[in-house]
């Protein structure tokens, strides 16, 4: 008997479920493997990994704390994704929007204002969506391609940051170091109990989840957005304008990356400083595609990276081992995803024997 | 004058690995293929590249080693597009991000020592002549091959019929398959080849142009490079042309940092992709020349029907 | 003696369907076989399989007394197997002679090549310019392009797919003199094609496919179009209801000195178009393909705008500049030539597809929220009301077959009360019972008042259904025809702008005597 690869009458909805399923389970096995290699033992690392972080309530609370940003920005961004607007300098407007929220945060001149977190909320997202504005207005009136330009501005918004904390903007109270001042109190969200780090921004992404999951599944914007991406022709057959579909996606892409970078200095970080993100942008773009670009996939999705990048801290810590891990996690993890996703549309079949 | 001789050979030097991985990355999409992922197999191939110097190969090998690690990275790109159908754009992003993580990994037991970079080579008789000599004929070998490239994948893409049939995969996989052309196994060995010269830009970089271990050390050279390909509307002269320009403005803003000018270091740090956007979007204002020259199927998955 | 090619009992099945069942059947050399058949009647998939781009699930090819297996196109070429498509495979960015170098297995040398193929060309009356670049090429002159690389292999066996969809009535006389020639040289032919006339007039037998079956084989000289007729559609011919048209005194659609340049490199450029469609009526518009029909109908649909708003006029309000859901919003309606992609998009459901243009007119979208229970429903009624063979409103777009997809788009279309119903190609591999659907459908709406005008390359579809014709040359629109006051041979004239004195054949016949 031989095997055939044919494509399937109709997309299997079983194999939806499972993909994700499977490549989880490839990827710890893969992962096993490479502990292995490396003369590891594979179960204690892969406990250090996948189990230790999450086995305390310190653990769960670091886990929301790094996912709620991923959530947000992947729902941000899958908004574009859909359309085939391809924004992969999250990371840029995250930075952005932290700039932006930070200097509202330390320059407002009440510091005391019960309106100073909101300004900061409005800052962080209409900083990160400016700076998604410029690759959105240079794809959709002088087509040139989002990819390249979102990327380069990545750069250019790191390097601003790194001038703004080792310039104008550093603690002059700070022992030199490239950081500014602590923002005020109000400017920060309250944590649920000050014996954890997480906070009720998480609220914000539980609203943006919802948002994401009416927009695209409920919205004639969104559906009119889908269109775009699964088939351009069709959709200027139905004369939806492919220039709303991209400011659409980018700008969404940016607010969501502007208010998660808004959220990082009001909450967890206090201050600026050269390295305000462990990746979140990038990492988001993984998070929208395990989530297969829907709400509730990017809810799992988010908490799966999490986990990834908690495991690469405990296994730095525990086991001496580089959190760059995190990275090869992430990327065999998507890898396979991909790769599993072929088999919702196609099928091994058996043939007989060449006749 | 030492000045301009400084920044001219400076420019070619810093355009190099630029070189090496646009062209590479011209054959890819030439084929229809959109591997986005060149950050990644650069810096996997610089930190193969790296580690073989450090575990005492000689330089030759070294850089080979580079090679042949982009390649294998680009590997893992080629099995997900080409077999498995996986949305380019995706999995060039994972391969970016993959190979991040894989050479910070590798690199963790680098240390920051520099090592000896890949010689100079003194050209007997041409590179004593006043000036032209300096300027021409003192580079390491890797400056002279990247050029080699350039002609040899002009003329491959131009003149031999594998170019051609490569060239008109890009434009119609289906027309290609259906006169008999294995248009998978081709396209695969395109995605190799621009692995394995993404693998020696990578390599170029760790082992002759810094030449010290740094995470991340690429810097977006990957995605220069995958710019360049589009400024130089898939025309190998243009890469060349283009890489130039971008060597050039690196080496500027070096001299400039050097130089002490009254501008914020950070501000002239962001000139190259400053430079690359404004580029980006002159190119893009001549729709006709686009389309052109590019390949009509890119990024578009393709299985031969049965 | 020994068949040129022999087949037995092929078998082939895609998912869902069985393209070839146990199709048998034998060619002598220097004779040319037709292959009758209606659209999706298993045509192309038998001769993917001879040519072996695709491969039989069961069954034998055999080839002078050989068998064939496991083979490929590079193979059969090998063997003297050369096929024309229906679809060229030709790449439009590089030049005749290239093109030509990707399938000729001898050394890469295009100076030689390039004498080779004007020789053969000029022999054989099909001039061609090795030096031109595809895309500048009219879709005849790409034929003969296709015919001349498989005349340098000197072939024993040349197969051609649907080979005068593409030509004017007048270049098939020259292309039937060119395969007689060849034949009598001693290289057999297959020749495939749903037209009776034509295989009768060529061809010395013929093998009946319908459903992927063999229904008869005949000599097509000794039997009648009736018989033939029958082998191909079974007992039952449709027929038409064709009432008289009472068009309305106004036009619903006014072109007026359409002028455009063309739309991309593949595009045509149009010159001055004017004409106007009324109400009740049904205005065809005839054309050899690639000569702006594309464009135009682009420039109608609002797919593609024009800076002038006023050289279209949808019900009386100028529109030229209007994008395709604006100009839905004055009542027009378009069923596009591409359904995959374009007319719908093809991982979507079929509920999702009626959004895509019923979202206004069908009150989909309430609150800029789709609704999707409302969405459901009138898919189910197109489904019901068209005879759309699918498993309910949420069964993907590309999983239906080509003619329930295409009346699916149709009715969908036609559900939404039109003023102005746009469709081009409306029956492209539809077979002919849902043909005979289409065509009913389109001309019931017609007679209940819609302006329609029909973009088809088949002229008979033209006959059958238009009050009115229009002829499309290299950009340029003819005055209308009164279908019952013309005839083949004048559209055929206009088709091919011979009262131009501009020919697309002169012309190159020139450039290559130069």
């Amino acid at each position: 008997m031989l095997y055939r690869i044919e494509q399937r009458p109709e997309p299997s909805a079983s194999m939806r479920i499972a993909a994700p399923i499977i490549a989880t389970a490839l990827t710890i096995a893969v992962g096993s493997a490479m502990f292995a290699g490396l003369g590891y033992d594979p179960v204690s690392t892969l406990q250090a990994f996948f189990i230790t972080p999450i086995s305390s309530l310190n653990g769960l609370s670091e886990l929301l704390l790094k996912a709620s940003p991923l959530i947000l920005i992947a729902c941000g961004l899958a908004v574009g994704f859909r359309a085939n607007v391809w924004n992969i300098g999250a990371e840029g407007q995250l930075i952005i929007g932290a700039i932006a929220a930070c200097g509202v945060g330390l320059f407002y001149p009440n510091p005391e204002s019960p309106i100073l977190l909101p300004l900061m909320f409005v800052a962080g997202a209409a900083a990160g969506m400016a700076w998604a504005a410029i690759p959105a207005f240079l794809r959709a009136r002088l087509n040139t391609n989002e990819i390249l330009v979102t990327l380069m501005m990545t750069y250019i918004a790191t390097l601003f940051l790194s001038w703004l904390v080792h310039g104008p903007w550093r603690d002059p109270a700070g022992f030199n170091y490239p950081q500014t001042a602590l923002l005020p109190a109000a400017a920060m969200f309250e944590p649920f109990d000050y014996a954890y780090r997480v906070n009720s921004s998480v609220f914000i992404t539980v609203v943006a989840v919802v948002l994401m999951w009416l927009f695209t599944d409920r919205s004639f914007l969104g559906y009119k957005m889908k269109v775009s991406g699964a088939a351009p022709h069709a959709a200027r057959y139905a004369g939806f304008r492919e220039s709303s579909a991209v400011w659409t996606g980018l700008l969404a892409g940016g607010a969501a990356a502007g208010i998660a970078g808004m959220a990082e200095v009001a909450g967890p970080l206090g201050q600026l400083s050269p390295q305000i993100s462990p990746g979140y942008g990038f990492a988001a773009i993984i998070v929208a595609f395990i989530g297969r670009l829907n709400a509730f996939g990017i809810v799992l999705g988010g908490l799966l990276m999490s986990l990834l990048f908690l495991g690469g801290e405990t296994v730095q810590m525990n086991l001496g081992l580089s959190s760059s891990l995190t990275r090869i996690f992430q990327g065999i993890l998507l890898f396979f995803l991909l790769a599993t996703d072929f088999f919702i549309f196609y099928r091994f079949r058996r043939v007989p024997e060449h006749a | 004058m030492d000045l301009f001789i400084a920044i001219f050979t400076g420019t070619a030097i810093a355009a190099t690995p630029l070189i090496f991985a646009a062209l590479g990355e011209l054959v890819v999409e030439k084929s229809g293929v959109l591997n986005l992922g060149i950050e990644g197999m650069m810096l996997v191939g610089a930190a193969a590249a790296f580690w073989a110097v450090i575990a005492g190969l000689p330089m030759p090998v070294a850089i080979l080693a580079g090679a042949l690690a982009g390649a294998a990275a680009s590997l893992l790109f080629g099995v997900l597009a080409l077999t498995f159908l996986t949305n380019q754009y995706a999995a060039g992003l994972a391969l970016a991000i993959f190979g991040s993580g894989v050479s910070a990994f590798l690199g963790r037991g680098f240390g920051s020592a520099p090592i000896d970079a890949l010689k100079r080579i003194h050209i007997p008789l041409l590179s004593d002549i006043p000036v032209i000599g300096p300027m021409f004929f003192r580079f390491d070998p890797m400056v002279y091959f990247a050029i080699l490239m350039f002609f040899v994948i002009s003329w491959f893409l131009y003149r031999t019929k594998s170019g051609l049939i490569l060239r008109t995969i890009g434009e119609s996989p289906e027309t290609s398959h259906a006169i008999g052309y294995p248009v998978i196994r081709i396209r695969y060995l395109a995605v190799l080849f621009g692995g394995l010269m993404a693998g020696l830009a990578g390599a170029y970089l760790s082992v002759a142009y810094t030449p010290l271990w740094v995470e991340n050390m690429t810097a977006g050279k990957g995605w220069i490079s995958l710019a360049l390909v589009v400024f130089a509307t898939w025309r190998p002269l243009r890469i060349l042309l283009g890489a130039w320009l971008f060597g050039g403005m690196t080496i500027l803003q070096l001299q400039g940092q050097a130089l002490g000018l009254a501008v914020p270091s950070e501000l002239l740090s962001a000139l190259p992709y400053l430079a690359t956007i404004i580029v980006l979007v002159i190119i893009s204002q001549n729709r006709q020349t686009l389309s052109l020259h590019f390949p009509a199927s890119l990024a578009k998955p393709f299985r031969p029907a049965t | 003696m020994i068949p040129r090619l022999e087949l037995r009992n092929i078998t082939k099945s895609y998912p869902g369907i069985v393209a070839n069942d146990d199709i048998s059947m034998s060619i002598m050399p220097g004779k040319i076989h037709a292959v009758l058949g209606e659209n999706g009647a298993g045509k192309s998939t038998l001769m993917k399989i001879i040519y072996g781009v695709a491969q039989a699930d069961s069954g034998e090819i055999w080839c002078d007394g050989k068998r064939i297996e496991a083979h490929n196109p590079a193979s059969s070429r090998a063997l003297g197997i050369e096929m024309v498509y229906q679809h060229f495979a030709l790449f439009e960015s590089v030049t005749v002679v290239e093109n030509i170098a990707l399938s000729v297995s001898s050394t890469f040398d295009l100076k030689t090549l390039a004498r080779q193929i004007t020789h053969l060309s000029n022999r054989y009356g099909m001039p061609i310019d090795p030096h031109r670049r595809v895309l500048d090429l009219s879709v005849g002159e790409r034929q003969r392009v296709e015919i001349v690389r498989c005349l340098l292999q000197a072939p024993k066996l040349l197969i051609l797919d649907e080979p005068t969809s593409v030509l004017a009535p007048q270049a098939v006389g020259k292309l039937f003199e060119t395969l007689r020639q060849l034949a009598a040289e001693g290289c057999s032919i297959v020749y495939i094609s749903h037209k009776l006339d034509e295989v009768q007039e060529l061809c010395d037998s013929a093998t009946v496919l319908r459903n992927g079956k063999v229904t008869g084989s005949a000599k097509p000289k000794e039997t009648t179009s009736l018989e033939l007729a029958r082998m191909m559609v079974g007992s039952k011919l449709p027929e038409m209801r064709v009432v008289p048209s009472v068009p309305s005194a106004r036009p619903v659609l006014e072109v007026r000195g359409l002028t455009s340049p063309a739309r991309d490199k593949y595009g045509v450029a149009l010159k001055n178009v004017s004409f106007e469609v009324h109400g009740g009526e049904i205005v065809g518009l005839a054309g050899v393909s690639g000569n702006g029909q594309a464009d135009l109908i682009a420039l109608l649909s609002g797919e593609r705008r024009h800076a002038d708003a006023s050289v279209v006029r949808i019900d009386g309000k100028a529109a030229g500049h209007l994008n395709a859901s604006e100009r839905r919003g004055l009542g027009m309606a378009f069923v596009p030539e591409e359904r995959l992609g374009r007319g719908a998009v093809p991982p979507h459901t079929l509920w999702e597809n009626a959004v895509l243009t019923a979202n206004r007119r069908g009150g989909l979208v309430r609150h800029g929220m789709v609704d999707r229970g409302k969405a459901a429903g009138f898919a189910r009624d197109i489904i019901e009301r068209f005879k759309v063979k699918a498993n309910g409103p949420s069964s993907s777009a590309q999983s239906l077959s080509g003619g329930n997809l295409q009346k699916f788009i149709v009715g969908r279309e036609i559900a939404l009360k039109p003023k102005l119903f746009l469709v081009s190609q409306p029956t492209w591999g539809v077979d002919v019972g849902a043909a005979a659907f289409i065509r009913q459908n389109i001309l019931d709406l017609s007679r209940a008042g819609s302006a329609v005008l029909v973009v088809s390359e088949e002229l008979d579809e033209l006959f059958e259904i238009c009050d009115r014709l229009l002829v499309i040359c290299q950009g340029q629109v003819s005055p209308p025809l009164i279908r019952t006051k013309t005839n083949r041979e004048e559209v055929g004239l206009l088709m091919t702008g011979a009262d131009r004195g501009n020919d697309i054949e002169e012309r190159s016949e020139v450039a290559v005597q130069n």
